[in-house]
């Protein structure tokens, strides 16, 4: 579980987001949502420990993120980035492998232990039959997958995801986000992701993160919906939002 | 298995040149008589031949090998902590940097002396202003390299540098004697046996300890390949590991640059011929194999330097390129392609 208490996040002086009193429970895929600029990103890294809060805490499990060192908090939090990849001859293998790097010793080499802790990563995300490709050769919805096993195989309770759906087609979006709800119920881990892809994230998450105006608002699509939230966040003059269908529609 | 089975071979390689490198040289000395120096007997009549051999030739082979192994290793620490397939040591003008320090040294303070008979107190000093010119380049190019999102932009940036740098040295040669000119010409012509054997042991002590420690980065410099935050994330230390990799290219570049003159494309194309021979990014086996065809390639370029059998040799910044070339041109053209 991670809590956030009275926390306020920016860069430098400027703060983005403030006094953020929020919990993530276990177990649970949760999205956050907003438009560009409105903050997604920042909370993204602040809780990444990527970015110090300006003020108030991060706590996982109990313990605060920015008291960790670098190592204890890569056993604690797992990122998959927006940014891509290129490494010539990395086998998928390989790839997933580094989510080893905080429990391997000096040389990084990988126990029968770690090989077999990979090797049941891959299979989760379902990309058995790709372990031996290397990733320039891999769709973007594979090389996506590759990296959902990457931090599988880094065994943290937390998994963070900067936009995963982004440059994929319409089935990998919604295959991608359907694995991670699974993976989130089956594995007891908080998986929380940002998206652009409302419709889908509101008929799938368990739980929804709208950030708007500078303020969060947390809650199942079904709350939100209730206390109308969610229409604020979805409808305008060009767009309906669609309560009982959970869709949305061109005006 | 396979990758332990090319190693032990491009060991065994190197055994070989290693071995060719003290046999022949511009000279023509029998081989048996070779071997007769080496068990420590004297040829009779030909007194000098043990001093080529012992003093000439096993210095310039060990020279070779180590200088080799740096630059290899530099280029390999370099294309990963920039992230860019083009990076080395000269082409981002970080043995420039070296060059200019050398300059200073040799055309304003030491100008009567040539590098070759440089006192050992004198030779560090080169050393010195050298480790200072690449650590002063390498830590601007560390603090560009996070202001400049194109890798392109970083690249010409270093040939921007070394215009700069060689133009400084232009400035300077026209306030140094006519001696210093022409023993910093000398230099730059790159010479794997300038070292000496009197030199050696300090030659050796630095690049062995810039190797031995680019060996501790091996677990970092794997994490790296992921980029700067995936890294952080893996529990790498990113700060800490930048520090020590401005140190070991600094030293790196700066011995070999100091002790052998500026000598191009090793540290480019080396680490792709690694890459390619071994089908991997990991550091773990790229690393041994990349100081082990840099040491092939450096030996096999001073074997070629001797060619003309008239006691001339080749310079080595001659040689390089035509063989560096070939390899670059091969990286862009499959970068273009993907």
């Amino acid at each position: 579980m991670i809590s956030l208490q009275n926390l306020t996040v920016g860069y430098g002086e400027k703060a983005v987001l403030s006094d953020i009193n929020q919990t993530l429970q276990a177990g649970q895929m949760v999205c956050l949502l907003g438009a560009n600029g409105a903050g997604k990103s920042t909370i993204l890294r602040t809780l990444a420990g990527f970015l110090p809060p300006l003020s108030g805490k991060v706590l996982v499990d109990g313990r605060d993120l920015n008291s960790l060192s670098v190592s204890e908090r890569s056993k604690a939090v797992s990122v998959v980035l927006t940014e891509r990849v290129e490494v010539p001859y990395m086998k998928v293998a390989d790839l997933v492998g580094m989510g080893r790097s905080p429990y391997t010793g000096f040389f990084g080499t990988l126990t029968k232990e770690d090989k077999a802790i990979v090797g049941e990563a891959i299979e989760m995300v379902g990309i058995g039959n790709l372990a031996e490709r290397t990733i320039d050769t891999l769709s973007d919805g594979e090389r996506q997958k590759a990296f959902l096993a990457k931090a599988l195989a880094q065994q943290t309770p937390i998994i963070l995801l900067d936009e995963p759906t982004a440059f994929l087609d319409f089935h990998a979006k919604v295959s991608t986000l359907r694995l991670m709800l699974k993976l989130a119920h089956e594995t007891d881990k908080t998986i929380f992701l940002s998206t652009h892809d409302v419709e889908m994230a509101i008929q799938l998450s368990d739980e929804l993160w709208i950030v708007q105006d500078g303020n969060i608002s947390t809650g199942t699509t079904a709350s939100l919906t209730e206390s109308g939230i969610l229409e604020r966040f979805l409808q305008d003059e060009g767009i309906s939002f669609d309560e009982k269908e959970l869709t949305l529609r061109i005006r | 298995m396979k990758d332990k089975y090319k190693l032990k071979l491009l060991t065994l390689l190197m055994v070989l040149l290693s071995i060719a490198n003290v046999l022949w040289g511009s000279l023509d000395i029998p081989v048996g008589d070779v071997w007769q120096i080496l068990c420590g007997n004297e040829v009779e009549g030909h007194p000098a031949w043990s001093i080529i051999v012992l003093q000439g030739r096993v210095p310039q082979m060990l020279t070779a090998l180590l200088t080799g192994t740096a630059l290899g290793t530099c280029g390999l620490l370099l294309q990963t902590a920039f992230r860019n397939p083009l990076a080395g040591p000269s082409i981002l003008g970080i043995d420039s940097g070296a060059n200019l320090g050398v300059a200073i040294v040799l055309l304003l303070l030491g100008g009567t002396a040539s590098i070759g008979n440089l006192a050992l107190g004198g030779h560090l000093l080169v050393v010195v202003a050298a480790m200072v010119g690449a650590l002063a380049i390498m830590a601007l190019l560390m603090i560009l390299s996070r202001l400049l999102r194109s890798q392109v932009m970083l690249l010409i940036t270093g040939v921007i540098i070394s215009y700069v740098t060689g133009s400084i040295i232009q400035l300077l040669n026209y306030s140094a004697t006519e001696q210093g000119v022409h023993s910093f010409v000398i230099w730059g012509m790159g010479n794997f046996a300038s070292v000496g054997i009197e030199r050696l042991p300090v030659f050796c002590a630095l690049s062995c300890l810039g190797l031995l420690l680019a060996l501790l980065l091996i677990k970092p410099l794997d994490a790296l390949l992921l980029g700067d935050r995936y890294a952080e994330n893996l529990g790498i230390r990113i700060g800490r590991v930048r520090q020590m990799l401005l140190l070991v290219t600094g030293l790196l570049t700066a011995t070999t640059t100091a002790f052998c003159g500026p000598i191009s494309f090793i540290g480019l194309a080396v680490p792709h011929l690694a890459r390619l021979a071994l089908g991997t990014s990991y550091h773990r086996t790229l690393m041994p194999a990349t100081m082990l065809i840099g040491a092939n390639l450096a030996l096999a370029c001073n074997l070629l330097s001797t060619l003309p059998r008239d006691g001339s040799i080749i310079p080595i910044s001659v040689i390089t390129p035509l063989i560096g070339a070939p390899v670059v041109l091969h990286v862009i053209l499959k970068q273009k392609n993907n």
